[in-house]
């Protein structure tokens, strides 16, 4: 890791929900850091605490307990009112989401509603709000943005509206974008297109992203760093060429041994993991990975007992620690 | 391919247009003359983005749609148009697997019921249909004894494997699986995958594999068709086509896809398309990729081409004025 300081810096965030069967954890004891201009990567399947942590970190969760410290350039976020945050979101922190759609007004032009961002945060003139938007949308790569400012949502295509929402999170100039699941919903080519322009943002812009997503490949393609979240918590962390070549968690080594790859010549069996994520109503006493894991079920008893009972910490080497009792780094045995 | 006996599903010309959604606006040409075989035994991937007609065409085949256009097919068979009353015997060889494997359970019904439900269908008796819904749990490695329990008890990947019991109730030839893993997590895909390999090897079953994840069409498929806007761009055995893709489409499709190896990303060639798909209302003229093409001249903007053989005996076919030499 770089020298510098982190831009956002995650402690022990805990985020938990009431429910009828009681309270359910769905972000546990969580820790990362986000350097600037860097992409970090938070990996996770469903019910693995991904988003829940993204919508924490922007203040987002209404009805939740979220409890820990998120400090973004020093500054403590959790515990602010939400005046207060409404001032550092956008400014300094944006999000997009998958399906740009459900966060855009049917009733405003795009235009207008990139510009109205403008106008909230800084107090700018319709005028120049609305210049602002223009440039924005052409920054973007919209064509035709003048004219396209004064289109309706439903005139975009999904690719395009993924732009405006770019658009209007890039328009504040925020110092740190949060993209849940940005190109899940768009096409392949299409989400090469989007995951191009964040990268040339980045690089532009100097901008901190973090990138939330379920498939390794798009990790691959832009995280510089990489969390890997299981059941609400960080299953393994590290820089995103340690992560691929010597995944320490067994979780991690089981998503990159399971997934069909296009530059794979072998067409032997995949190696399937089995059963299904744990579901967090009934969080397991140990290991949330364990019932599912081939280096718990290949233990002695004893050290099946240890998985199925006692939860890992994260440890290990500085830099790529993993949450395992028996994690299997590059040149010792697991 | 000898080919003194039919095919198992042969497809030709097939097309389905779809009235305009107001009146008054243009129809949309969801499938424009799409034709392929598929062998017994053999999976055929059919690939390509949103809005393709990859599904469309899927239902039109198990004819839970009724071709506007162009003939399917069955062991010689042609069945585009025969009322449903003279489809049901064919619904025997002819079964479907959904994306949505929740969505497409009924809710209300026992899974022994769901499975069971294509023989009741069929004219079997109750006591069978629920004997074979045991031996089929077990076939798809579900634990016989949660035949009496519902859906929702089930997980996603194990729901899925409800809808491919379902699917083989009836003992197919052939199963038209659209998107069968796309819903699930990805750490359950390599199971529902390595599933419906290992039920072709046992029960000899074609498959028509629809997806757009063209990772798991090349490890599940024998030959590959890509689809664009309603029309066969490039189809042919698999390995030729991801090695040396001929269309240029093709080509931009693979090159897009993200593989989880940070090196060979940053290292590799991507072929950048420019646009959005069109919308199949109102398509382009000429080649309809020409609008996105980074090969296109002027004969792509005016002349649409057609299939054509690209090296005699390989048995693909490409549709484009420049294809790649392979």
């Amino acid at each position: 890791m770089g020298d510098s300081a982190p831009l956002l810096s995650v402690r022990d965030l805990t985020v938990t929900f009431p429910t009828r069967r009681g309270p359910v954890r769905a972000v546990d004891s969580l820790a990362f850091d986000v350097l600037p201009g860097r992409t970090l990567g938070i990996v996770g399947e469903s019910g693995s605490g991904k988003s829940v942590t993204s919508l924490a970190v922007m203040g987002l969760h209404t009805g939740a307990e979220v409890t820990g410290s998120v400090t973004l350039a020093g500054h403590e976020l959790i515990g602010l009112s939400d005046r207060e945050l409404n001032g550092l979101r956008g400014r300094r922190m944006a999000m997009i989401f998958q399906d740009p759609l459900s966060s855009l007004h049917p009733y405003y032009t795009v235009g207008e509603q990139v510009a109205e961002h403008h106008r909230v945060h800084f107090g700018s003139r319709r005028a120049a709000a609305r210049e602002r938007a223009v440039e924005a949308l052409a920054e973007v790569g919209i064509p035709e943005p003048r004219r396209r400012a004064g289109e309706y949502p439903h005139q975009f295509s999904g690719g395009m509206r993924q732009r405006v929402m770019i658009a209007m999170a890039l328009v504040c100039e925020p110092d740190l974008l949060i993209a849940d699941e940005p190109t899940t919903a768009l096409d392949v080519t299409v989400q090469a297109q989007i995951l191009e322009l964040i990268a040339r943002l980045q690089q532009q812009r100097g901008l901190s992203v973090v990138m939330i997503t379920h498939d390794l490949g798009v990790v691959a393609r832009v995280a510089h760093d990489v969390l890997v979240m299981y059941g609400g918590r960080a299953a393994e962390q590290a820089p995103v060429d340690a992560l691929f070549a010597s995944a320490a968690h067994p979780y991690t080594r089981g998503l990159l041994d399971s997934l069909p790859r296009l530059d794979d010549p072998d067409d032997a069996p995949l190696r399937a993991i089995p059963g299904s994520p744990p579901s967090l109503l009934e969080p397991a006493p140990g290991c949330a990975f364990a019932p599912r894991c081939p280096r718990a079920a290949a233990g002695s008893a004893e050290e099946r007992t240890r998985c199925a009972t006692e939860r890992p910490p994260l440890g290990g080497p500085e830099g790529h620690p993993a949450a395992c009792h028996f994690p299997a780094y590059e040149g010792v045995a697991p | 391919m000898t080919t003194t006996a039919p095919p198992l599903l042969r497809v030709r010309d097939l097309s389905m247009t779809f009235p305009g959604r107001r009146r008054g606006s243009a129809p949309i040409r969801a499938v424009d003359g799409v034709g392929f075989d598929v062998a017994a035994g053999e999976t055929l991937g059919l690939v390509g983005e949103s809005g393709c007609g990859k599904s469309t065409t899927g239902r039109t085949i198990v004819r839970l749609l009724e071709p506007t256009a162009g003939s399917v097919s069955f062991e010689g068979r042609d069945i585009s148009h025969l009322s449903q009353r003279a489809l049901k015997p064919l619904r025997r060889d002819l079964q479907m697997v959904f994306q949505d494997p929740h969505s497409s359970l009924n809710p209300r019904q026992t899974v022994a019921r769901i499975i069971s439900d294509p023989l009741l269908v069929q004219g079997g008796s109750a006591a069978d249909a629920r004997k074979r819904a045991v031996e089929l749990m077990e076939l798809v490695g579900l634990i016989p004894e949660h035949v009496d329990r519902y859906p929702h008890e089930f997980s996603g990947g194990q729901a899925q494997r409800i809808g491919i019991a379902r699917a083989l109730a009836t003992g197919p030839r052939l199963v038209v699986a659209d998107e069968p893993v796309s819903a699930l997590d990805v750490s359950v895909q390599a199971q529902i995958v390595n599933l419906m390999e290992r039920l072709q090897r046992e029960l000899g079953l074609a498959y028509l594999f629809i997806a757009h994840d063209l990772s798991v069409v090349k490890r599940v498929c024998d030959r590959v068709a890509v689809m664009y806007l309603g029309r066969i761009v490039e189809i042919g055995a698999k390995e030729r086509v991801y090695a040396a893709p001929a269309h240029p489409y093709t080509r931009a499709l693979l090159s897009a896809v993200p593989l989880p190896d940070p090196a060979a990303e940053r290292s590799r060639e991507r072929i950048a398309l420019l646009g959005d798909p069109p919308s199949p209302a109102a398509p382009p003229p000429g080649c309809t990729f020409h609008p996105r093409c980074p090969k296109a001249r002027e004969i792509c903007r005016t002349d649409a081409p057609t299939l054509r053989t690209l090296v005699p005996g390989e048995g693909r076919e490409v549709a484009c004025h420049f294809p790649e030499p392979a």
